[in-house]
């Protein structure tokens, strides 16, 4: 029953919340005094052109009219025209998803892979020298700009010594899309060659996005093994004589993870943060990369939408986090 | 008084947090001595193009940039950029959010409820998405930033300061004073605040170290302060294309910014260590 209630409420939830984040990039674009037509056509244009542009725009209507104009549109999934390239931005941001999300997820793998076992080896040997040199190298991942460890990894691992691509997400064209993600298209046409390729050009993105995400995941798994070790459920497997190995990696890990995964949405928030430098750098076709070629072409409405998609985005992935959260963790729902 | 020395003493015991605190005083002080200990003071706005791109030697200690300017100076003076977006953005940040949080907490009723309605929307979206969002329309300028900045972390402030307020309302000492007929203003100041500094304080730390990642990526989108500005994200941003010669244009500025946020983040981290009794009770456990 209880569990009905989180449901329903995170739902309730969610409306006003995407409605709000909409009125707020709406304000954010048409009450801070800029003038997105004088970037567009530059500062020579001759009156007519201005208004016409505004017409085309939108822009010459009341505020509120423009609001509600913005709100429909958004709920049909339409982000507006870029003011650049003057193709409907939702297009342009599907077409670009599949590349983002393949990244984040494989990231958010290779982060959990990592950050799972040395946490719980951190806080197993605690106060080793183990656990202090793990602790440095955890706390280095969250003060490390990510553009910057980016550009180190190209400098030394691409540059260099040659091991890794550069940049981008494949050699030539890519497969035929199927799905619109590489590896999975690589693996339906049987293609290993061009699948080595996809995975060779992923190495150096993965690692910068996964470092920070891994550090978090450590982070809170090494409290939640520390938190679990000191209960007295433990105390009572080993008077009971159960291995240490068997404790540790099976009672104590399970109960510790529960802390770990409420942090999810946090890590897609870092992810999600790091994917705007980091696809820049490596030249990774996805909506950061989107974004960061919007700013560059002064495209405020392009900004905007990548501000609402991500924002909308982000906002289900955490309501989801707590209905899983919900559903794993049986003192919630008790 | 007492409380103050235990602190203290525990302070200097904790090697780590200190190592954090020096790497943040060394920091205050290149800000403001940036004048005297660069080694070419000018070069933030004049250029040498005959010196360009040279590596480090004793001459130029981080090398030369594209402009021919000594990257060591620049990296000096771009501190005290680093350290005014800084304190300007999460104090503002906190001024905002504290008072917000502290009434919203107090209060209840439909007001209270729609601070932090608003306040969860701004939490709900990674900051530096709508930060870059504001930024873009603002244009690229020093106080662009910290305004950015600013107006997308005051809700951290508010949310935190509502549940410890909210948790401190229903205290004893709180029930006690607002029995003897103290104003809420004198409740709210004087007994409520000061037992819910302690959490402020460590995030307000810890909060430097994200606001500076935060303001470097926004330099290296072209969104902080414009050229010829020594801000450390925009050099790192500058030195792409010349690339893999000019090793050094892209690894010093990286370097000052991980020092940095990385003596925050230490310090906060000690500071919680000190500052919370719930940890500190935790940390004798965790023998």
């Amino acid at each position: 029953m209880k569990l009905l209630v989180i449901l329903v409420n995170r739902l309730a939830w969610l409306i006003p919340t995407v409605f709000g984040l909409m009125a707020i990039t709406f304000a954010i674009t048409h009450i801070i005094p800029a003038d997105p037509v004088a970037a567009v056509i530059g500062e020579n244009a001759s009156p007519e052109q201005v208004a016409a542009l505004k017409e085309k725009l939108g822009l010459d209507k009341p505020l509120v009219e423009q609001f509600v104009i913005y709100l429909t549109g958004l709920l049909r999934g339409d982000f507006g025209i870029s003011l650049y390239t003057q193709r409907p931005i939702s297009e342009d941001l599907f077409a670009r998803v599949p590349a983002t999300i393949e990244l984040s997820v494989v990231t958010l793998f290779v982060a959990i892979a990592a950050g799972i076992p040395v946490g719980v080896i951190s806080a197993v040997h605690r106060n080793s020298l183990l656990d202090h040199a793990l602790r440095i190298f955890t706390v280095s991942g969250l003060a490390i700009a990510s553009f910057w460890l980016a550009i180190l990894f190209q400098l030394f691992f691409s540059m260099y010594l040659g091991w890794t691509p550069l940049q981008g997400r494949v050699d030539g064209w890519g497969p035929d899309p199927i799905t619109g993600f590489f590896i999975v298209d690589a693996l339906i046409i049987g293609d290993f060659e061009m699948l080595g390729d996809v995975l060779a050009h992923m190495v150096l993105p993965v690692l910068t996005m996964a470092y920070p995400a891994m550090a978090t995941i450590v982070r809170f798994t090494r409290a939640g093994v520390l938190e679990a070790i000191s209960s007295n459920f433990v105390m009572y497997e080993s008077a009971m004589g159960f291995p240490r190995r068997v404790i540790i990696w099976k009672y104590v890990l399970r109960s510790a993870l529960i802390g770990t995964v409420t942090q999810i949405g946090l890590i897609f928030g870092i992810l999600i943060a790091n994917s705007v430098v980091v696809e820049t750098v490596f030249d990774w076709p996805g909506i950061g990369r989107y974004a960061v070629d919007s700013i560059l072409n002064s495209d405020y409405n392009g900004v905007m939408g990548f501000a609402v998609f991500t924002g909308v985005i982000f906002i289900l992935i955490n309501a989801l986090v707590d209905i899983l959260h919900g559903l794993i963790d049986p003192r919630e729902t008790r | 008084m007492e409380t103050i020395r235990f602190i203290l003493r525990k302070f200097f015991e904790d090697k780590v947090a200190l190592v954090g605190l020096v790497i943040i005083t060394a920091l205050v002080l290149v800000a403001i001595f940036a004048g005297v200990l660069a080694t070419h003071p000018g070069d933030v706005s004049t250029f040498h193009p005959a010196d360009r791109l040279q590596g480090p030697s004793l001459a130029h200690f981080f090398g030369t940039d594209r402009m021919g300017s000594d990257i060591f100076s620049r990296i000096l003076f771009g501190a005290r950029i680093t350290i005014t977006i800084a304190v300007i953005s999460v104090g503002l940040s906190v001024l905002i959010g504290v008072p917000i949080g502290l009434l919203a907490g107090y209060y209840n009723g439909w007001f209270s409820d729609l601070l932090m309605r608003v306040s969860d929307i701004f939490l709900a979206v990674p900051q530096i998405v709508l930060a870059i969002a504001i930024a873009q329309t603002l244009g690229p300028a020093i106080e662009n930033v910290i305004l950015a900045l600013s107006l997308t972390y005051w809700p951290f402030w508010t949310r935190l300061v509502y549940a410890e307020t909210r948790a401190c309302k229903n205290e004893t000492f709180v029930e006690a004073s607002v029995a003897l007929g103290a104003s809420p203003f004198r409740v709210i100041v004087l007994h409520i605040l000061p037992n819910i500094s302690s959490g402020i304080i460590v995030r307000t730390t810890l909060g430097m170290g994200s606001t500076i990642l935060t303001a470097a990526v926004l330099g290296f989108l072209g969104l902080g302060p414009p050229a010829p500005s020594p801000e450390w994200g925009r050099t790192i941003a500058e030195s792409r294309q010349y690339l893999p010669n000019a090793w050094w244009y892209a690894t010093f500025p990286g370097l000052a910014i991980f020092m940095v946020v990385m003596g925050f983040n230490l310090l906060g981290d000690g500071l919680r260590d000190i500052l919370d009794p719930r940890i500190r009770r935790s940390k004798s456990n965790d023998r």
